[in-house]
């Protein structure tokens, strides 16, 4: 097993992708933290944990669930609605959770206005206007994922999640595979069951620090 | 994964059940059949789902792009059409392919390196088309005949690249190969090498999988990237001004994607191993002398093998079938044992050679060699010379009878 570990940056001016350092993705049934395999019972857990300390928790929703193309995505997306609601009844005062799309995949010039959008091509202008500290990527194309990911990583401490469709994301410090409602839910739940546990960093640093 | 799911055990237009690729490929009964190495490109292909196939004529795939074109008027192939050039017909596949469609393709020689600006384009934008590659000659004096030079030329453009040895390795690893090749985490074209001539046009006993089962089709919606979207990268990307700014995030987008293609190519790694069963194949590596090859000559090394046996030698083999992604600690471990390693090869350069210095320690161990090109057989008697003239045993040449 690689000894490289998938953990918040700012990691390097161009940091190396996770797959090319050894890091494996997380077969069915399993999820990965900080790119060591575990089991989804520990990643719900870590990733409510992840979400309930920070200053500015996030759910960057991407295209895939963004538009009601099919049944499946309307129904995430109202999942994806009740999991910020959650997020935002269980945070304490001095906590921001922000919901920002990810509309689309164009490079977005000549500015971005990040506190609307976030682009997988300079995904780090949003984190860092924002000063988010945690994020969750959820709905987005695999490979536009990979990249927000890891120029997330190289360039801010940003914790980064991704609640994936497919097989997962080893550029995330924690990364589910096989999305569905019901993970989801089962991720609101688990937050709601720690409110109150997770002692919020509010005068950490945050991902805005760098 | 669960729309593929949905259509398997239901019926094509032409009557083959959507089978599951596994069942198909490891339970089903098979047919021993004698066919030549294009004949089995064709019937692999039957079985295969695709939805296009372009074609252009060069020696030694003409035979399988025209045999293709018979599944097309049987109604085994969505379309089917000749390119301009071979430039053009990589071109159109990557059409197809940004369109959802199940791409194949064969060229070979001086038709790899006329298309070879597809070739990253292809894997940056994701598209799994297959493409057969039946080596040849690549350079002048031109030369119909077999010669792998041009997989070296392939081995960093971000495809996946296997190299076969028999017609048999051509069948399954065809369809197998689209598997892999389209599993989301991967989506990366293939290069599905063959040593022309002596795969193609020759007869072997293939065993085939039955003629009423195929492949579930292709599911553009398991992509990792949008299918055919103007708006987005890479098509975005090609007719936007990004690629031609001159900024930090400009640069780092663009490293960030190739980063991207060389992590898929590692991805395919455990899918290649599941369906492959392995990236290398091995036999005696305990011995003193390990001959590790890829292609057709693997046949020679495993000839050579016998006849120094016959001798006292004892020699062990690695079959080197996945080029990219490239089996790096399966050939350290065949060879931990080795004192010499051995690298026959169909082209001048010795690029499997160099590759494999790169990857063992104590490099010095690797003998690159014999080398044969421009359509030279490899007997396996010039193997067997190589290694006793190595050992310091006597020895003769081959084609040399004195003055």
């Amino acid at each position: 097993m690689s000894d490289y570990r998938v953990l918040p940056g700012p990691e390097h001016f161009l940091p190396p992708a996770a797959a090319s350092m050894g890091i494996r993705l997380p077969n069915p049934g399993e999820a990965h933290i900080n790119g060591v395999i575990t089991s989804e019972e520990k990643a719900y857990e870590e990733a409510a944990r992840q979400f309930l300390m920070a200053k500015v928790p996030t759910i960057f929703p991407g295209p895939l669930v963004l538009w009601a193309w099919n049944e499946k995505a309307a129904k995430k997306a109202t999942a994806i609605r009740h999991l910020f609601n959650t997020l935002n009844e269980c945070v304490q005062p001095g906590q921001k959770p922000m919901l920002i799309p990810m509309p689309d995949y164009r490079p977005k010039y000549p500015k971005i206005n990040p506190e609307v959008e976030i682009n997988p091509n300079h995904p780090n202008l949003t984190i860092w206007h924002n000063k988010i500290d945690c994020c969750m990527f959820i709905g987005v194309h695999c490979h536009q994922a990979n990249l927000s990911l890891k120029i997330i990583r190289g360039g801010t401490s940003c914790y980064t999640i991704a609640m994936c469709a497919q097989a997962g994301h080893e550029d995330a410090m924690l990364s589910f595979r096989d999305a569905s409602v019901d993970k989801i839910m089962r991720l609101a739940d688990t937050i709601k069951r720690l409110k109150g546990t997770v002692k919020p960093r509010l005068s950490a640093k945050t991902g805005a620090s760098n | 994964m669960a729309e593929i799911k949905s259509v398997i055990g239901t019926q094509n237009k032409k009557g083959q059940v959507y089978t599951d690729p596994w069942k198909m490929l490891h339970e089903a009964p098979r047919t021993p059949s004698f066919f030549t190495g294009s004949e089995v490109i064709k019937e692999a292909i039957r079985r295969a789902s695709c939805d296009v196939m372009i074609a252009y004529p060069i020696t030694p795939q003409s035979e399988a792009a025209a045999l293709i074109g018979e599944l097309f008027a049987e109604g085994y192939i969505g379309d089917y059409f000749r390119g301009e050039s071979e430039f053009a017909v990589m071109s159109q596949c990557a059409g197809a392919s940004f369109g959802g469609a199940r791409v194949f393709t064969t060229t070979a020689g001086p038709g790899t390196m006329r298309a070879m600006e597809n070739f990253p384009m292809w894997a940056g934008a994701r598209l799994p088309i297959q493409m057969i590659v039946t080596c040849r000659g690549i350079n002048s004096p031109l030369s119909i005949q077999p010669d792998t030079l041009e997989i070296a030329y392939l081995l960093n453009t971000g495809m996946l690249v296997w190299h076969a040895e028999t017609a048999q390795d051509f069948f399954d690893w065809i369809l197998k190969g689209y598997i892999v090749s389209e599993e989301p985490d991967v989506h990366l074209p293939l290069a599905l090498c063959c040593d022309g001539f002596f795969v193609t046009h020759t007869k072997d006993v293939v065993n085939l999988t039955p003629t009423d089962m195929c492949l579930p089709p292709y599911d553009p919606y398991r992509s990792p990237v949008p299918c055919m979207d103007m708006e987005c990268p890479p098509v975005r990307m090609m007719r936007d001004p990004f690629v031609m700014k001159s900024n930090y995030i400009s640069y780092a987008t663009h490293a960030s994607w190739q980063q991207e293609i060389w992590a898929a190519v590692e991805r395919s790694r455990k899918h290649t191993i599941h369906w492959l069963n392995g990236l290398v194949d091995t036999e005696n590596t305990d011995a003193d002398i390990v001959i590790v090859a890829s292609g057709t000559a693997v046949s020679q090394g495993r000839e050579a093998i016998r006849m120094l046996e016959d001798e006292g030698v004892r020699c062990g083999l690695v079959k080197v079938k996945a080029l990219r992604p490239w089996p790096e600690e399966e050939i350290r471990e065949a060879t931990k044992n080795a004192k010499h390693i051995f690298v026959p090869e169909f082209n001048v350069t010795g690029w499997l050679a160099k590759e494999i210095r790169a990857t063992v320690p104590n490099s010095q161990r690797v003998h690159a060699g014999p080398h044969v090109c421009g359509g030279m057989t490899m007997p396996p008697e010039i193997i067997v010379s190589e290694i006793k003239t190595t050992l310091g045993m006597k020895t003769f040449s081959l084609a040399g009878r004195g003055s």
